[in-house]
């Protein structure tokens, strides 16, 4: 393009159309680009081991986890073809022979690769209406003899055949992608003509344990600034010698293990602890009426607050460390007193770190697993636990991972709202 | 006020001590009384003690020993916010999360003034200090010169008697602070409030004040209008302290009619004003550059040799030896008739005895 270059020896080469060459004729915004590249490709190669760390490690785990939480192929990777035909039926007409053909010739086709892979299917079909399991034990245990017409021969191997939800229930189990999991993690239940309906009233557990968890972080977080305001409030305006022995003891949680913390809660507020020890000697409470404080809300309430009270207290007192003393001194000056002093003119300076400690530990606190499944018992148990339960024991991953993902949604929500709020940039972490 | 002799104690400092860890004085034995309506500079270097002395009258620091009057009544016992003073900080210390506008009102509404007069007072003030139009700003959206002017502002919409500023143009560059230094001395002369004003800038108190209390290490030096203190310094630390100004050490021979008879180091005899030195001993010859005469007929006649000589246009600034003592400066005015002077050559230096104070030792 540089066919006009100027060489006259002026300051400026340029082309005819204006834009301004480098020495050798190339364009100089070109030149610019090729200068700024190299120095962009090292500070990208100095983050990649860091990048890929997160991709690796919390990136594509997450993204995984909320696909699981709407994907499941148990029933079409084992069944293909009583998944063709069950997309075609409507869920209310009577069943028919193709789809008894179907699910008769994939038993066979299925046990004949794996013995247990027709239990997995009714493990699947059994969430969604029991009794499922043993009816593809029996069923599979004598597909090999049936003939056809296959519906007849299913009625007459068990009479559960005849019922169209079992039926409906497999065509909900067949659909690869699925919102079942997310209904059932909001107490819906998914059918198999497409529409939700509520669970039945003993089975509807999560909304309210997630309102229940919301209702405890957010019990913590008031807690923990209710706590930690005047601690980081002495931290930050005590001599320093004798702020830094509190901040010893501020610090001294993180230095114990969480175990061990967790445990040491468990001696103070056992029925037989040292606190009710304590209620009993000094008359509070008679021997036979000790307060129960451990394996119940108020124990899972107690040991996440003075954990994660450090979270809380920490970013307050930085804020606080930053506030020049003349404010509250000009205040006063001005007229204001001590108490006006401190609720107009410091209070609302220390906002950005109440915002931030409180934003932390609500966080820290609705994802909690730990110590709820320690010091809860019955009826301090989280969503965490619950989560934790569907991936160990019941090995229902995608409940597991629709339960995740609300919670995740639930905390981009909150994050969202701070934003709205306080504002991310006022945010002081440290 | 009720003053009870003169007018001259609306603010006194009565024998005030300070100490902050009991084993240092910070504030030794403080006598000053401030008369309504003066504008007082305490001027003296870093760690004198003025902020602290300010800090007492404001009332964020007790004395150790001593009262401190504000219209005849001791407010010793009286919390910062009833005292009525306003002040201003060298950071400005506006509150971040106010406008400029609710900064103002802060004192008003404090003291419950209702709506319409509040709006009324803050516009007044915002307008004293030509801020009209930035009332909706916050602080952080205002340039350093421009903050300084809100607090002056904020420390005078509620009408206080006595203002304390506390170097308040230390963060400002050369040219803006020289244009706040009048702009503050103004509003001084317009609105006839008592001014408390702390400054380790000598020239800044010279062009500001009514009267300098020079501070150093705790007592003060020399309390005085800016002219006396520049042209007569009552000590050698003073004399130093403000102005430019030549050291002589001597020993006094004898003292009449308030003339020093001295013997300079290098063995000179000459004569000067007898300030502060004593009947006999040691003493510090203090003579301004500007009042060293270097015709051969001067009087107190002694041998100096030009060592630099600098063109400042309107002066010949001229450093020399002099009686062994080589930063000699003399400033000869640059007028038709001036002294030739070349570097190497020796000259006369003289000086008339008024011109010349021997002062303590020190
Ligand atoms: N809060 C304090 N605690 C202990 N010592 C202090 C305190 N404030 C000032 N000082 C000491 O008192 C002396 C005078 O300080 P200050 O009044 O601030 O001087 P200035 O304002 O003249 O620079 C200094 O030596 C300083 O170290
Ligand atoms: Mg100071």
């Amino acid at each position: 393009m540089a066919d006009v270059t100027l060489q006259t020896g002026t300051a400026h080469n340029s082309t005819a159309s204006g834009a301004l060459l480098a020495a050798d004729g190339t364009p100089l915004k070109k030149k610019l680009r090729q200068a700024l590249a190299v120095s962009r490709r090292r500070a990208f190669l100095l983050v990649a081991p860091l990048l890929l760390f997160i991709l690796a490690s919390f990136a594509i785990p997450i993204l995984l986890l909320l696909v699981q939480g709407v994907k499941d192929d148990t029933f079409s990777s084992i069944m293909p073809e009583t998944t063709v035909v069950l997309s075609e039926w409507d869920a209310n007409s009577e069943p028919t022979e193709d789809m008894a053909a179907a699910l008769v010739a994939d038993l066979i086709s299925a046990r004949a690769i794996d013995r247990s892979l027709p239990t997995k299917v009714g493990t699947r079909v059994n969430r969604e209406v029991s009794g499922a399991i043993s009816l593809f034990k029996k069923t599979t245990r004598k597909a090999a003899k049936m003939e056809a017409p296959f519906l007849a021969e299913l009625h007459k191997t068990d009479k559960k055949w005849k019922d169209i939800n079992y039926w409906r229930a497999m065509k909900i189990a067949s659909k690869t992608i699925t919102p079942a999991y997310y209904a059932a993690a909001v107490d819906k239940k998914y059918l198999a003509d497409g529409s939700f309906t509520d669970q039945p009233e003993d089975r509807q557990i999560y909304v309210s344990l997630f309102l229940k968890t919301i209702l405890v972080s957010g019990g913590v977080m008031l807690a923990c600034i209710l706590l930690g305001f005047p601690v980081a409030y002495l931290l930050a305006h005590l001599p320093s010698r004798k702020a830094n022995l509190l901040m010893i003891f501020v610090l001294l949680p993180f230095w114990t293990s969480l175990l061990v913390r967790t445990t040491a809660w468990i001696a103070m507020l056992q029925s037989a602890g040292v606190l009710n020890d304590l209620f009993v000697w000094v008359g509070i409470t008679s021997d036979d009426q000790r307060f129960s404080m451990i394996y119940n809300m108020t124990g899972t309430i107690i040991a996440m607050t003075h954990i994660l009270l450090p979270f809380m207290i920490l970013p307050i007192y930085s804020v606080m460390k930053a506030i020049p003393p003349s404010h509250v001194r000009a205040a006063k000056s001005l007229g204001a007193t001590n108490w006006t002093a401190f609720w107009r003119v410091y209070f609302p300076a220390t906002i950005p770190g109440i915002g931030a400690g409180g934003l932390l530990v609500f966080i820290l606190a609705i994802g909690y697993y730990i110590t709820p499944a320690l010091v809860g018992g019955q009826d301090g148990q989280l969503i965490s636990n619950f989560i934790a339960y569907h991936m160990q024991k019941s090995l229902n991953w995608s409940l597991a991972a629709a339960l995740g993902g609300i919670l995740l949604v639930l905390v981009l929500i909150l994050y969202w709202l701070y934003d709205k709020i306080v504002g991310i940039d006022n945010m002081k972490l440290g | 006020m009720t003053g009870t002799n003169g007018t001259d104690d609306f603010v006194v400092f009565d024998q005030v001590q300070k100490s902050y860890d009991g084993e240092t004085l910070v504030v030794k034995n403080l006598n000053l009384s401030i008369a309504k309506g003066e504008f007082l500079t305490m001027l003296g270097p870093s760690g004198s003690g003025k902020t602290t002395c300010l800090m007492m009258l404001a009332g964020f620091e007790t004395s150790t020993h001593g009262e401190i009057r504000l219209g005849g009544k001791p407010i010793n016992n009286i919390p910062p916010h009833k005292r009525g003073i306003g002040m201003v900080f060298q950071n400005y210390a506006l509150f971040p999360h106010m406008t400029v506008a609710e900064n103002l009102a802060f004192p008003l509404q404090v003291r419950k003034m209702s709506k319409a007069v509040t709006r009324e007072k803050v516009a007044k003030a915002l307008d004293m200090v030509q801020m009209g139009e930035f009332g909706d700003r916050r602080p952080s959206q205002l340039s350093g010169g421009q903050q300084q002017r809100v607090a002056l502002a904020r420390a005078l919409v509620f009408e206080p008697e006595l203002v304390l500023m506390d170097e308040p143009l230390g963060a400002l560059d050369k040219q803006l602070r020289e244009h706040m230094q009048y702009e503050i001395k103004h509003l001084h002369e317009r609105l006839g409030v008592t001014v408390v004003y702390v400054t380790h800038d000598q020239s800044e108190a010279l062009t500001m004040s009514d009267r300098i209390a020079v501070f150093d290490d705790g007592v003060i030096q020399q309390l005085a209008a800016p002219s006396v203190l520049y042209e007569k310094p009552e000590n050698a630390f003073v004399a130093s302290f403000i102005g430019e100004n030549n050291k002589l050490r001597a020993n006094v021979d004898t003292v009449s009619d308030g003339v020093a008879h001295v013997t300079i180091d290098s063995g000179d005899k000459v004569q000067a004003l007898a300030v502060n030195c004593g009947q006999n001993g040691n003493t510090m010859l203090s003579i301004r550059p500007e009042r060293v005469l270097l015709s051969a007929d001067a009087p107190n006649r002694l041998e100096g040799k030009v060592l630099e000589l600098i063109y400042l246009g309107d002066h010949i600034r001229c450093r020399m030896a002099v009686a062994g003592h080589d930063e000699f400066i003399v400033k000869v005015p640059n007028s038709s008739d001036h002294a030739a002077l070349n570097v190497g050559e020796t000259c006369s230096v003289g000086w008339l005895t008024e011109d010349c104070r021997a002062l303590d030792a020190a």
